[in-house]
C-alpha cells in the first residue's frame, strides 16, 4: 500500500468515526423518536424509491441482468409496499400495550412500551441490493433508531448510487450510508452497535456473531441455505401452473441467487420424467432455449461465482446427470437454465447452498419419503410443498424445521407482511418484515406503575410464619385465605 | 442426603467426549419427535411442579446452605415464582401452542397464511448462583413448554443447589431430553463447544461474551440475562415511609443485593438525601434489627470471591469518610451488613461497576431531573426505578430512560408479572423471558403460506410485458381498482 492510500485509508477511518460519533448524538437528541420525523423519513424512503425507479431499473439490470418488471417485483415494488405498510401502521405499532394485573399489585398499571434501540449498522446483500438494504432500513426507521447501511461492494454500481442519493432525500445525521468492501466491513463490526442487521452467508454470520459479542450486540442474521421444493404428483390440470411456479421460484428471482429460492427439488421416481418435460416447456416459453440469446433471466454476479457453479459441474458424475441446459456464456456471465437428475447425493452440489440457475431434481419411491430426506440437512430458510394431500402438508409442518414453508407456490411469503421472515438454525435467526421489522429494531420496555396505597406489608421483613401463610394465599391468588386471615380467623401454618 | 454424596462421587468427568454424547442421545429424542406432543410437555410441567411442591423443605435447605437465605425470601423469590410460573405456563400451554392465523394481501391471493410456533431443538440453559432454582427452573419451564430437550447447566458457586437440582430432575422429569449437567468451567466450556439451537444464560457480561462468542461459531441464537447498575431515582414529594421500606425490602430483602434488578444505587437531591437517609436507617433497623450481621432475614454473600470483591469496593481510599451506615463485614461467615454510603465519588468502584451486594450509594444532585442525565450517561440497566408523585417526571423517566424494565414507586416488582417481557437492553443483555415471553424465547415462529393452484397473476412470470409491470404495481399496492385497470389494458 502506497503512501496516499494509507492516508486516504487513514481519513476514511476517521471520517467513519465521526460519522458513527454523529449518529450517536443525533440519537442522543431524541429527534428520531419522534413519530413524525419517522414518517417524514419513510416518506422520504419512498420518494426516492419513486423518483428514482428508472435509474434503478438500469442499474439492476446493468448489474444484475434483472428485467425490470422482474425488479419491481423483488426490489422496487417490495421497498414501496413496506413502506406504505410502515405508514399506514406505525402509529400503531408505537402505541404502548397497557394490560390488566392481578389485583394482589393493586392498584397499579402495566404496559410493554416499545423504544428504539439506538444506532443500529444494516449490512446488506448483492443479491438484492435494493430491498435487502430498504427493506430492513424501513424498519429501523419505523421504531426510531438512527442507521449505518452498508451495502454490499459486490454490486458496486447500486452500493454507489445508494451511497451518493439516498442520502439526499433522508435526516443525513441520522442515516447514513457507508460504501466499502471487506476492511470497510471490519472497520465498522469494531463500534459498538445497538443492533447489527445482517443478510448473507453462513461463514460471514459467523463474522459478525462474533464481533458482535465483543460488545454484547444482539443480531439479526438472515442467511440461506439449501431450500427445498417438495413435488407430489399432481393431475394435469394444475401441473402447469405448478410448473411456472417452480421456475419462477429457481429462475426467476435473480437467476437463483435468492436466498429463498429453489435449491433442489424431490419428485417421486415415476413422476420425475412428467415433471421435467413439463418444466423444460415453461422455461422455453420464459426464457428461450439458445444460450446466446436467453431473455428474462439475470446474469450471475461476477466471475468467481461463475466459476462456483460452473465447478459443480466438473464433477463428471455430476455433469452426466444434466438433462436439460448446462451451456455458459462466460462473457456475458450468464448460465443457462440447468436441471439435473439424481446427481450423487455426496456430490458439492447437494452439500453446499448453490445460490444459481442450476436445479438437482432427486427422485424417491415415496414422495413421503422426502420428510427425512430434508431433516437429514440443515434447516432450511424456505421449504416449499405442491401437493394436494392434506395429510402430508400436515407431516410436513409437524415432523420439518424451516424459516418458512409454502404450499403450492414459492416466493409469495416473501412479501406477506403479515409473515415473519427469517431463518432457524443454520439459515439465521431474527425476522423482519411488516410489524416484525419494526419490533427486530425495537426494545420491548416492561413499565410497572404503582401507587403508595394498600401496601401489602407481608412483602417486607422481618419475617413471621403470618407473612409466610399469606403470602402462600397471595400466590394461589386466594383473596378469601388472605382476607381470614388477616381477620385472624385462620391460624398460620408452617408447612 | 446421603444418596446425593453418592451419585457426585460416582459420575465421571464430563470432558469434550461426554459433551457430544449428551448431545447425540438429546438429539436422537428430540428427532424422534417425543418432546414436541402437547401431552410429554404438559407432563413433564406436571412432574416438575409436583417437584417442587414435594421438594419444599430440601430446596430450602440448599439456599439456605447455599446463601443462608431466609425461608421466606425462599419461598417468596424462588419456590413460589416457579410454582406460579408452572401454573401458568400449564394453563395457557393449549393457547401457546396454537397457530396463529395471519392476513395475506392481494399479491398472493387466493391463500391464508398462519404462524406456527415449533421447537427449536435441543438448548442449554446456563444458569446463576443468586436464585439458583428460580434462574434454572424458570428458563427450563419455557423449554419445556416450547417442546425442546434441554440441558441444565446450574451454577457450581450454589453448589448444594446445584446436586439437588441433578438430584431432583433425575428423579421427576424424562432424562432422555431433559438432563442437569453440573459443574465448573471446564464442563461449561465442553459444553458450549456443542452446537446447540439456543443457548440461555443468566450471569454477568463478562461470561456473556464468551457464551456469544462461542454461540457465533454454531449459529446458534442466545438470550443473555445479565444485570448492570439498576438506579432509583427518588423525587421529595412522595410517601417516605413507604418508599424507605420498599427501597429497603427490594435491596436487601432480595438476597440481601444480590439480585440482577437490585436496586444499585440512588439518585436524590442534595436537599432531600438526609431526610431519605434517616429513613432509610430506621427500616433497616426495624427489619433487620441492630446487629444486621447477625440477622436471620438477610442472605449472606455467595461466596468468598464475591465476599473480597464487595471488601474491595468498600476499602476504595476514594469513599474514606463516605460510608454513612453499616460497614461491618464477617468474613468467616461471609456477611457484611446493609451499608449505606453517601455522595461515592464517581471514578470509584463502586460506581463503576455492579455492585450485586449489601452496598448502597446515594449520589446527590441538585434538580431531581439531573438525575435523568446521569442515568442516561452510563450503560443500559437491567431496571431503573423511579419514586415520585409528579406526572411529568414519571413521563420524562419513562421515555428517556432505556432500561429492561422500568418500575414506578415500587422495585423489583415487575419480576413478578407475567405478562411483562423480562429481559435487558445493551450491556444489561438481549431477549426476554417470562410467561408467554418463556415459551416464544424456545421458539421458532414458523411462516406458513397455503396457496391454491387458482388466481395466479400471470404478471409475475416471463415473458415480461409493460402490462404485466403495470399489474404488478397495482397488485403490490393492494390497490383493486389498479388491478382491474391493469386486467382491462386501461392506463
Amino acid at each position: 500500500m502506497c503512501a496516499s492510500n494509507k492516508q486516504e485509508a487513514m481519513n476514511d477511518d476517521q471520517d467513519m468515526r465521526r460519522s458513527v460519533e454523529e449518529l450517536r448524538r443525533t440519537f442522543k437528541s431524541g429527534k428520531t423518536r419522534s413519530v413524525d420525523w419517522r414518517k417524514e423519513q419513510l416518506r422520504a424512503v419512498l420518494r426516492f424509491i419513486q423518483e428514482n425507479e428508472d435509474t434503478l431499473f438500469k442499474l439492476l439490470q446493468s448489474e444484475l441482468g434483472k428485467h425490470p418488471i422482474e425488479s419491481y417485483r423483488d426490489e422496487i415494488g417490495v421497498v414501496k409496499k413496506s413502506a406504505n405498510n410502515a405508514l399506514n401502521c406505525i402509529d400503531q405499532w408505537v402505541s404502548p400495550k397497557k394490560g390488566r394485573l392481578p389485583l394482589i399489585f393493586f392498584p397499579a398499571s402495566r404496559k410493554v412500551l416499545p423504544e428504539p434501540l439506538g444506532l443500529v449498522l444494516i449490512i446488506g446483500s448483492w443479491n438484492f441490493p435494493i430491498s435487502l438494504t430498504l427493506d430492513p432500513l424501513i424498519g429501523a426507521i419505523s421504531a426510531g433508531n438512527t442507521v449505518v447501511i452498508k451495502p454490499s461492494e459486490l454490486s458496486p454500481n447500486c452500493a454507489s448510487f445508494l451511497a451518493q442519493v439516498l442520502p439526499s432525500y433522508l435526516d443525513r445525521q441520522a442515516i447514513k450510508v457507508i460504501e466499502g468492501g471487506r476492511e470497510v466491513a471490519n472497520e465498522l463490526l469494531q463500534y459498538k452497535w445497538d443492533k447489527i442487521f445482517f443478510t448473507g452467508s453462513k461463514k460471514v454470520g459467523q463474522i459478525v456473531m462474533a464481533a458482535a459479542a465483543n460488545n454484547l450486540t444482539p443480531v439479526t442474521l438472515e442467511l440461506g441455505g439449501k431450500c427445498p421444493a417438495i413435488f407430489d404428483i399432481l393431475p394435469n390440470s394444475v401441473l402447469k401452473v405448478a410448473a411456472k411456479r417452480v421456475v419462477s421460484g429457481k429462475w426467476g428471482a435473480c437467476a437463483g441467487q435468492a436466498c429463498i429460492g429453489i435449491d433442489y427439488m424431490l419428485v417421486e421416481q415415476k413422476f420425475a420424467s412428467t415433471l421435467i418435460e413439463e418444466l423444460k416447456k415453461t422455461i422455453k416459453r420464459f426464457y428461450g432455449d439458445d444460450v446466446k440469446n436467453l431473455r428474462n433471466l439475470a446474469k450471475i454476479i461476477n466471475k468467481g461465482h461463475f466459476d462456483r457453479l460452473r465447478s459443480f459441474l466438473e464433477d463428471p458424475a455430476v455433469a452426466n446427470s444434466i438433462v436439460y441446459g448446462g451451456s455458459f456464456d462466460e462473457t456475458r456471465l450468464i448460465i443457462e437454465p440447468t436441471i439435473l437428475l439424481d446427481p450423487p447425493l455426496d456430490a458439492e452440489i447437494m452439500n453446499e447452498e448453490i445460490f444459481g440457475p442450476l436445479l438437482p431434481i432427486i427422485t424417491m419411491d415415496n414422495i413421503e419419503d422426502s420428510i427425512e430426506f430434508i431433516n437429514s440437512k440443515p434447516k432450511p430458510l424456505a421449504l416449499y410443498a405442491f401437493t394436494k394431500n392434506e395429510n402430508f402438508k400436515k407431516r410436513i409442518l409437524d415432523e420439518t424445521s424451516s424459516g418458512s414453508v409454502t404450499f403450492n407456490d414459492t416466493m409469495v411469503q416473501f412479501v406477506c407482511d403479515d409473515l415473519p421472515f427469517g431463518g432457524v438454525g443454520q439459515s439465521g435467526f431474527g425476522r423482519y418484515h411488516g410489524k416484525y421489522s419494526f419490533d427486530t429494531f425495537s426494545h420491548e420496555k416492561a413499565v410497572l406503575e404503582r401507587s403508595y396505597y394498600f401496601e401489602l406489608e407481608p412483602r417486607h421483613p422481618p419475617w413471621s410464619s403470618f407473612k409466610l401463610q399469606f403470602l402462600r394465599f397471595v400466590y394461589n391468588y386466594d383473596y378469601v385465605g388472605m382476607v381470614l386471615l388477616l381477620l385472624g380467623l385462620k391460624r398460620p401454618s408452617n408447612s | 442426603m446421603a444418596s446425593e454424596e453418592e451419585t457426585k462421587t460416582s459420575s465421571p468427568v464430563f470432558d469434550a467426549e461426554a459433551a457430544s454424547c449428551l448431545m447425540k442421545e438429546l438429539r436422537g429424542t428430540f428427532i424422534a419427535g417425543k418432546t414436541k406432543s402437547f401431552e410429554w410437555r404438559s407432563s413433564q410441567l406436571k412432574s416438575l411442579l409436583k417437584m417442587v411442591e414435594d421438594s419444599d423443605k430440601q430446596i430450602c435447605d440448599a439456599l439456605f446452605s447455599d446463601l443462608s437465605k431466609p425461608e421466606m425470601e425462599a419461598y417468596i423469590h424462588e419456590i413460589a415464582m416457579i410454582k406460579s410460573s408452572c401454573k401458568l405456563a400449564l394453563k395457557k400451554l393449549k393457547d401457546w401452542m396454537k397457530a396463529e392465523k395471519a392476513k395475506t394481501n392481494l399479491g398472493s391471493f387466493p391463500s391464508s397464511a398462519e404462524i406456527v410456533p415449533e421447537p427449536l431443538g435441543v438448548v442449554l440453559v446456563i444458569s446463576a448462583w443468586n436464585y439458583p432454582l428460580l434462574l434454572s427452573v424458570d428458563p427450563v419451564i419455557g423449554a419445556i413448554a416450547a417442546g425442546n430437550a434441554v440441558v441444565l447447566k446450574p451454577s457450581e458457586l450454589a453448589p448444594a443447589m446445584s446436586s439437588l437440582l441433578a438430584k431432583l430432575f433425575g428423579k421427576y422429569l424424562d432424562n432422555s431430553a431433559i438432563k442437569v449437567i453440573e459443574g465448573a468451567v471446564p464442563e461449561t466450556t465442553a459444553l458450549l463447544e456443542q452446537k446447540w439451537d439456543k443457548i440461555f444464560y443468566t450471569g454477568n457480561g463478562r461470561v456473556g461474551r464468551i457464551v456469544m462468542a462461542a454461540a457465533a461459531k454454531n449459529l446458534t441464537p442466545v438470550v443473555l440475562e445479565l444485570g448492570g447498575k439498576s438506579p432509583v431515582l427518588v423525587d421529595s414529594n412522595i410517601d417516605l415511609a413507604v418508599t424507605a421500606r420498599r427501597i429497603v425490602s427490594g435491596k436487601w430483602g432480595c438476597n440481601n443485593g444480590q439480585a440482577c434488578v437490585a436496586p444499585d444505587y440512588i439518585i436524590t437531591t442534595k436537599k432531600y438525601a438526609p431526610v431519605l437517609i434517616d429513613s432509610l436507617k430506621h427500616n433497616l433497623v426495624k427489619f433487620f434489627g441492630e446487629d444486621p450481621l447477625n440477622s436471620p432475614d438477610l442472605s449472606r454473600l455467595g461466596h468468598s470471591n464475591h465476599f473480597a470483591r464487595l471488601k474491595n469496593l468498600l476499602d476504595d481510599d476514594k469513599l474514606a469518610g463516605k460510608i454513612i451506615h453499616g460497614g461491618q463485614s464477617d468474613k468467616s461467615n461471609l456477611k457484611i451488613a446493609p451499608t449505606i454510603v453517601l455522595d461515592a465519588p464517581e471514578d470509584s468502584l463502586i460506581m463503576n461497576e455492579e455492585i450485586f451486594g449489601p452496598l448502597l450509594p446515594i449520589v446527590t444532585v441538585e434538580k431531581i431531573e439531573d438525575g435523568i442525565e446521569f442515568i442516561n450517561s452510563r450503560p443500559k440497566p437491567l431496571a431503573a426505578y423511579v419514586f415520585t408523585n409528579t406526572k411529568p417526571l414519571k413521563e420524562e423517566f419513562v421515555s428517556k430512560i432505556s432500561a429492561g424494565g422500568v418500575v414506578i414507586n415500587d422495585v423489583t416488582l415487575h419480576l413478578m408479572v407475567d405478562t411483562l417481557p423480562f429481559g435487558g437492553i445493551g450491556d444489561s443483555g438481549m431477549g426476554a423471558y417470562h410467561g408467554k415471553f418463556s415459551f416464544d424465547a424456545f421458539s421458532h415462529k414458523k411462516a406458513v403460506l397455503y396457496r391454491g393452484f387458482f388466481g395466479d397473476a400471470p404478471a409475475r412470470y416471463p415473458p415480461y410485458t409493460p402490462g404485466k409491470l403495470r399489474l404488478l404495481k397495482a397488485l403490490l399496492d393492494g390497490s383493486l381498482f389498479g388491478i382491474i385497470r391493469a386486467l382491462f389494458g386501461f392506463s
